[in-house]
């Protein structure tokens, strides 16, 4: 192609299927896919990077539990605390530990372990993996014959699936013991007859359903951080953007799966 | 330190480009690249910012693709082979990067040591630490041995990121702007260091620079790329002999005649 004809290409206005902003949203999800699909071909692929895996699990779990005791303690007393006075009125507040056990277990622990790992381990993965982006790290361990991909988004999404679900526990307990605490406080009620009025309402579907849902928030904090941060371009504003973006559309896909995921064990709940 | 081309052996390509072109949507980078490069032998590429001087060493190493045209190296064309084989060559292939692209999460021992324990599995403790330790006293930094990235100055960057590539004793080197953002002491010092390192590993090596400084002290050839093409090839002297205002232009804007 000569020169004449590659300026006069440069000056033919760009074509869009639908508006600019439109095209490349659906770029965007395309790319996603991409991204998503690539996943799961390097997961079957040796090598396996156990070794990061335990790294990055421990990052990821350990660090996370000083904010989720925290959160997951206050969480259960404040629930607990607000519930109350609406059971009072009716005379009810012997069902307080029903009440409070089927909210932790079935909506609140996965909901808010989720958002909150979201929000600390999302934004760290996009901004660790969107610097080594703009400086040259990510292609440094290319040519170190070391693929980027399966050592630095393989390692980080496994650990977050895995790791999700087990703080979702972690907080599940912790919001009870807070619970049982404002609980007894109020009503003298022991540990035991606290655990088993609660216990008493729920069934394992509801420990399954939000396990799974701690499973796929987990892999979701882990997919979008990693997307995010692997492909940030524009220097340091870009890394800014990427922490962003990636808290953002994780707690905005957590929120949109969580609806999903009810209504279909709803589904199963139906006699 | 003055520049010795005794073991260039022009028999030997080791990196063969013919024809490459590269573009990236309307932009067209390169527009026809040929070049040989020997054993033994330091190239450096000149040319002004953004004239496709980075793009041109990513696709030799592997990192981009090319849109045409074939590129050879070490007898292996980078955009044919599979990405297997693109790792094994990689091992072969040393890359000082603009930025150092130092691991901040590791110590320099572990920046060291990450390549190694990546590619050769069945080294000893002993044996990782020595290897660490050659690399580090190659490029005169083995102080900064338990230091971080971040508490290095620019410069022992630059030579800690050579050091990385050279842990690996590669065949080929390429260095991205290796003197830039460098005082002219260091930049210096670097240039050196890029000399010692093909005289004492017997490298041969791509120099991406719009330094004439740099390219005088290391390059045993230029080649300058104006437009997406190379503009002129030769000695440095050769290159600025010529009547094309381009080059004189950059000449004179480098040393400020």
């Amino acid at each position: 192609m000569d020169d004449a004809s590659m300026s006069l290409k440069q000056k033919q206005p760009r074509r869009y299927v639908f508006t600019g902003k439109i095209d490349a949203f659906f770029t965007d999800v395309y790319t996603f896919g991409q991204f998503i699909s690539r996943f799961f071909k390097s997961l079957f692929l040796p090598p396996y990077e156990f070794k990061e895996i335990v790294r990055q699990s421990y990052s990821i779990g350990v660090k996370s539990l000083p904010l989720i005791t925290l959160t997951g303690f206050i969480t259960g007393i404040v629930f607990t605390k607000q519930s109350r006075p609406s059971l009072s009125d009716f005379g009810a507040t012997s069902w307080l530990p029903s009440l409070v056990t089927i909210a932790i277990v079935r909506a609140l622990a996965p909901l808010v372990t989720g958002l909150i790992t979201a929000g600390k381990v999302g934004s760290n993965i996009g901004a660790e993996l969107g610097s080594m982006k703009v400086t040259e790290q990510i292609d440094a361990m290319e040519v170190s014959a070391t693929n980027p991909f399966k050592f630095l988004v393989v390692t980080r999404v496994l650990a977050t699936t895995c790791m999700v679900p087990l703080l979702m526990l972690y907080m599940a307990l912790l919001a009870m013991m807070g619970a049982f605490v404002n609980v007894h406080s109020n009503e003298q009620t022991s540990f035991v007859s606290f655990i088993e009025n609660g216990f008493h309402s729920i069934s394992f579907l509801d420990i399954y359903s939000s396990f799974i849902k701690s499973i796929i928030f987990g892999f979701t904090i882990g997919i979008v951080g990693c997307y995010q941060g692997y492909n940030t371009t524009q220097g340091t504003q870009g890394v800014g953007r990427a922490a962003n973006t990636s808290v953002v559309m994780a707690m905005f896909l957590i929120f949109i799966e969580e609806i999903i995921v009810v209504q279909i064990i709803n589904w199963f709940r139906m006699p | 330190m003055e520049k010795k081309n005794k073991h260039i052996d022009r028999t030997k390509k080791v990196i063969s480009i013919h024809d490459l072109y590269k573009s990236f949507g309307t932009n067209h980078v390169l527009r026809g690249i040929n070049l040989d490069v020997y054993q033994g032998e330091n190239v450096v590429v000149l040319g002004r910012s953004g004239t496709g001087k980075s793009v041109l060493i990513k696709i030799i190493a592997g990192l981009l693709k090319p849109d045409s045209g074939t590129v050879n190296v070490l007898e292996q064309d980078v955009a044919k082979i599979s990405y297997q084989e693109l790792e094994q060559l990689r091992l072969r292939i040393g890359f000082s990067f603009q930025s150092s692209a130092l691991y901040d999460s590791m110590t320099v021992r572990e920046n060291l040591e990450f390549p190694l324990l990546r590619n050769s599995k069945d080294l000893s403790r002993e044996q990782l630490t020595q290897a660490v330790e050659n690399a580090l006293e190659a490029v005169g930094l083995s102080q900064t041995i338990n230091q971080w990235p971040a508490e290095l100055s620019g410069g022992q960057r630059k030579r800690i990121g050579i050091a990385r590539t050279l842990i690996m004793q590669p065949a080929i080197m390429l260095y991205d702007e290796p003197t830039a953002g460098l005082d002219p002491i260091t930049s210096m010092e670097i240039n050196d260091l890029i000399n010692e390192v093909q005289e004492r590993f017997n490298t041969s090596s791509i120099i991406i620079t719009h330094d004439l400084t740099c390219a005088k002290a290391t390059g045993d050839r230029l080649a300058v790329l104006l437009d997406g093409r190379f503009a002129k090839e030769g000695t440095f002297e050769e290159v600025f002999a010529s009547d094309d205002e381009r080059l004189k232009s950059f000449y004179d804007y480098n040393f400020i005649t």
